[in-house]
């Protein structure tokens, strides 16, 4: 059985209690509950606080640029099909540089768990709006207020039929370990949108501000795309968290294993006679 | 030089079937035994505008196209009117009877007598051609068979039977006109274009990855692999963007795969962000970039060689890179295998930079020798000295790549400035044994250039200097020069790194040198002055989105010379 502790303790470079930490730790469990070592999985990230999870868990890693965390994933996983690749970025980095990987990454469908560290502000640079921030939040960078509509990450992937799609709470840690372990035996792609405080930088949504309105569904039938639709516009005084909406549908194909693949040299030699 | 050789311009609009009768004429002469280059020219449309496909024809081996037209195939009324001035003496033309062709030397096709309904006239056209160039009828009638075979008997004799009487048809006809080759002895050749010449080379490498986001004329690059590559095992995928295209196949590459990527100028643009990432993350790629006159959209179907500075100085920071600029098939295929051992050897983005001309020109080729091919190096897949270090600094910059999920050793990629383990660092000391351990591996690949080819007398009175495909209009150029002065040509197939000590002395022995180039600015010409300090004030460029062709350069020299 692999322990919590092979995947090893580091230094961060998160602000004290940041919500980070219990996402790292419950990604730990998760992965160790599954039996699974260091070096049976990858994680792919971009760039931002977030985003340097991997460089605090021991494992394969692929710590790529802002936003460009998917393609990565999902090239890592057109060769190697066999390995678990977890994708770890924050709201910045996989909705808004990222945004048109997102869409296509779950149109295309490959079995991918993304663990979104959504803390509707940009940390790393200092507290600007970010893809999910609402629309009036006051920053520096917005000083009259944002003036675009948050993005709704869980009701765009429920409308686009995603294959799995989840919202979780760093302050849950049993919920969010028990998600992403779902998630992750989910085949196919598979979102967990993961709410976390900003404690730097977003003074708007705290800790306090999630605690209060978050829930964790218990009656809800994931399976029912029209109640998910319903749910997933539920963000305001009351926000729920579970996995909302969930189909089975087909995975995006593959071979084997690219590193060991050859071409047989009669077969080349064919190829080239087509073009006699 | 091509004293026999033949110009055959099929003319049209898109969607009228020119490229289709093209390529099977051009396939019909490659199996008759003779040489042939293909030149098209096409506009940014689906349906309608204006289109040539020009197949030059000859007893010996072509190096590029031609301007003056022996054979003007016109398939609307409007090629007559743009082309027929570039008929030469002594030329045919070939039209249906419905276009005015009065007054000329003409094989006014009776489409409506020889083919039961329209679907078929291209049909008709291709044995008017064929007959024309005096191809077998056996070999047209065989490549018919394999085009239309899937379409079922009724189909093929259908077609048969409209070539056969169109065929026949041109030997009552009363034209002056005459074609009559010699084949060559190397029967069995390809006939292929740069972009099938490029895939067919990288599948001869074990590339079995290409990610892509369509854009002409790079496309064909990727339509290859897939074609030929993906029934043997390759992987594929048209993603959302270049962007995702680069990102994909970096990601690929670091889990195993043997990647490429191709597009052209506009669609590289958004790849550079990730060409950085290659070469920080020391991931080998091969990246194709077929040129297009820009900028921005540009001339979208037509040829340019102005995306050099965009190649070479690609990228935010500091990365080792080679740069192959292919001036046949041959080169296509060959400098892309090529690339992908020096993409695994250095760790690092390896470059093709064709162009359109190049990529849509079709020409016969002696089969590519498989069995001779070198080795290409592969990553390893198991670790057993001790702790694994993705970065480990090395006296040749480059460290141990181990495949992820082979062993029990961890594989850390980073974007960042690292630490030999991949642990992020902004210390001083770290960055500088990072950066220059990189850059140490441009050692390797400068040990490893390839250098220019010398053709012609030495010490010349001038010297033409050129890159890629530009080289055929030089020869050419060289040999058809009936002035006083003495020629010679230097061709570069790699454009970067640029070893001195390979060319200088070339450069300083000839009286002038002429820098010939596909572009408005002699981006090559500076390069050389940036490498060697070696100044080429001459030159002749040509940026009308148009091939470089011998009359061309011809004329430049009469201006300099």
């Amino acid at each position: 059985m692999v322990s919590i502790e092979e995947y090893g303790e580091f230094e961060t470079a998160w602000c004290p209690g940041c919500g980070n930490f219990s996402i790292i730790k419950s990604l730990k469990q998760a992965l160790a509950e599954q039996d699974l070592a260091p070096h049976d999985i990858i994680i792919s990230s971009g760039i931002g606080q977030a985003a340097k999870l991997p460089h605090y868990i021991r494992c394969n890693m692929f710590n790529g640029l802002h936003g460009r965390s998917l393609p990565v994933a999902q090239g890592i996983k057109m060769a190697n099909p066999e390995m678990p690749v977890i994708v770890t970025s924050g709201d910045g980095c996989s909705y808004g540089e990222g945004g048109n990987h997102f869409l296509a990454a779950i149109r295309r469908n490959m079995d991918l768990t993304v663990l979104v560290h959504d803390n509707q502000i940009y940390g790393l640079t200092k507290g600007q709006a970010s893809p999910t921030s609402a629309r009036g939040h006051v920053t520096k960078a917005q000083p009259e207020g944002n003036r675009s509509d948050g993005f709704n990450p869980v009701a765009t992937t429920v409308a686009m039929r995603a294959s799995f799609v989840a919202r979780a709470f760093s302050g849950e840690p049993e919920h969010l370990v028990a998600t992403i372990k779902e998630a992750m035996a989910h085949k196919g792609f598979s979102l967990v949108d993961i709410l976390q405080p900003c404690v730097s930088f977003n003074k708007v949504n705290t800790f306090a501000w999630y605690k209060e309105r978050t829930y964790i569904l218990e009656d809800h039938d994931p399976t029912d795309w029209a109640a998910a639709m319903t749910l997933s516009e539920e963000f305001d005084d009351r926000i729920p968290l579970g996995v909302i909406y969930r189909e089975d549908k087909p995975v995006f194909g593959h071979g084997g294993r690219l590193a060991e693949h050859g071409y047989d040299k009669n077969d080349l030699k064919a190829v080239l006679q087509s073009y006699t | 030089m091509p004293e026999k050789s033949i110009n055959i311009v099929i003319g049209g609009a898109a969607g009228q079937g020119l490229v289709t009768i093209g390529q099977l004429l051009s396939k019909a002469i490659t199996r008759a035994g003779h040489h042939l280059l293909v030149t098209q020219r096409y506009m940014s449309r689906v349906r309608g505008g204006h289109n040539t496909y020009a197949i030059r024809m000859g007893e010996e081996d072509l190096l590029g196209g031609t301007e003056s037209i022996d054979i003007l195939a016109a398939l609307n009324a409007e090629t007559l009117e743009k082309h027929l001035d570039e008929v030469g003496e002594g030329g045919l033309v070939v039209a249906g009877a419905d276009l005015d062709t009065e007054g000329l030397n003409a094989l006014r096709i009776p489409y409506k007598e020889l083919s039961p309904k329209p679907l078929f006239y291209n049909t008709a056209m291709l044995g008017v051609l064929g007959r024309a160039v005096n191809i077998d009828l056996s070999i047209l009638e065989e490549l018919l068979k394999q085009t239309f075979g899937k379409k079922g008997d009724e189909v093929v004799e259908a077609n048969l039977e409209v070539l056969r009487k169109a065929y026949a048809w041109v030997s009552d006809q009363d034209h002056d006109f005459f074609c009559d080759f010699k084949s060559n002895d190397s029967k069995g050749r390809m006939m292929l274009n740069g972009n099938e010449a490029i895939g067919l080379g990288a599948l001869a490498a074990g590339c079995n990855f290409v990610s892509f986001y369509p854009m002409t004329p790079s496309t064909g690059v990727a339509m290859t692999l897939i074609a030929k590559g993906a029934p043997l095992g390759l992987q594929y995928e048209q993603v959302e963007d270049e962007i995702a295209a680069m990102n994909m196949a970096i990601g690929a590459s670091y889990a195993g795969a043997r990647a490429l990527v191709t597009t052209s100028g506009g669609g590289f643009a958004l790849m550079e962000e990730a060409v950085s990432l290659a070469g920080v993350s020391e991931t080998p790629l091969v990246c194709v970039v077929v040129q297009r006159p820009g900028p921005a959209t540009g001339l979208p179907t037509r040829t340019e060689q102005a995306d050099l500075n965009l190649v070479l100085y690609s990228g935010h920071g500091e990365l080792p890179r080679a740069i192959f600029a292919p001036a046949t098939p041959e080169d296509c295929f060959y400098l892309t295998h090529r690339a992908f051992d020096l993409a695994e050897t250095y760790q690092t983005p390896i470059f093709i930079l064709s162009e359109q001309y190049l990529a849509d020109s079709y020409r016969d080729v002696e089969p590519f020798n498989l069995d001779d091919l070198p080795e290409v190096a592969g990553p390893l897949l198991e670790w057993k000295e001790g702790e694994y270090k993705r970065y480990a600094v090395t006296d040749d910059g480059i460290s141990p790549r181990l495949i992820p999920g082979f062993s029990e050793a961890l594989v850390r990629a980073d974007s960042h400035t690292h630490e030999e383990n991949s642990k992020i660092s902004e210390d001083k000391t770290v960055r500088v044994a990072q950066n220059s351990k990189r850059l140490r591996k441009e050692s390797g690949l400068f040990e490893e250039v390839i250098g220019p080819d010398y053709y012609g007398t030495d010490n010349p009175d001038a010297l033409l200097v050129c890159w890629g495909p530009t080289l055929g209009a030089c020869l050419e150029a060289m040999d058809r020069y009936d002035g006083d002065k003495s020629l010679a040509v230097l061709h570069f197939k790699q454009v970067y790194p640029l070893r001195e000590e390979q060319f200088l002395d070339y450069l300083e022995d000839a009286d002038r040198v002429i820098d010939v180039e596909g572009n408005a600015t002699a981006q090559f010409a500076q390069l050389i002055a940036r490498e060697t300090g070696f100044m080429m004030p001459d030159r002749i460029l040509r940026y009308d989105g148009r091939a470089m062709t011998w009359e061309y350069v011809l004329k430049g020299l009469s201006d300099i010379l």
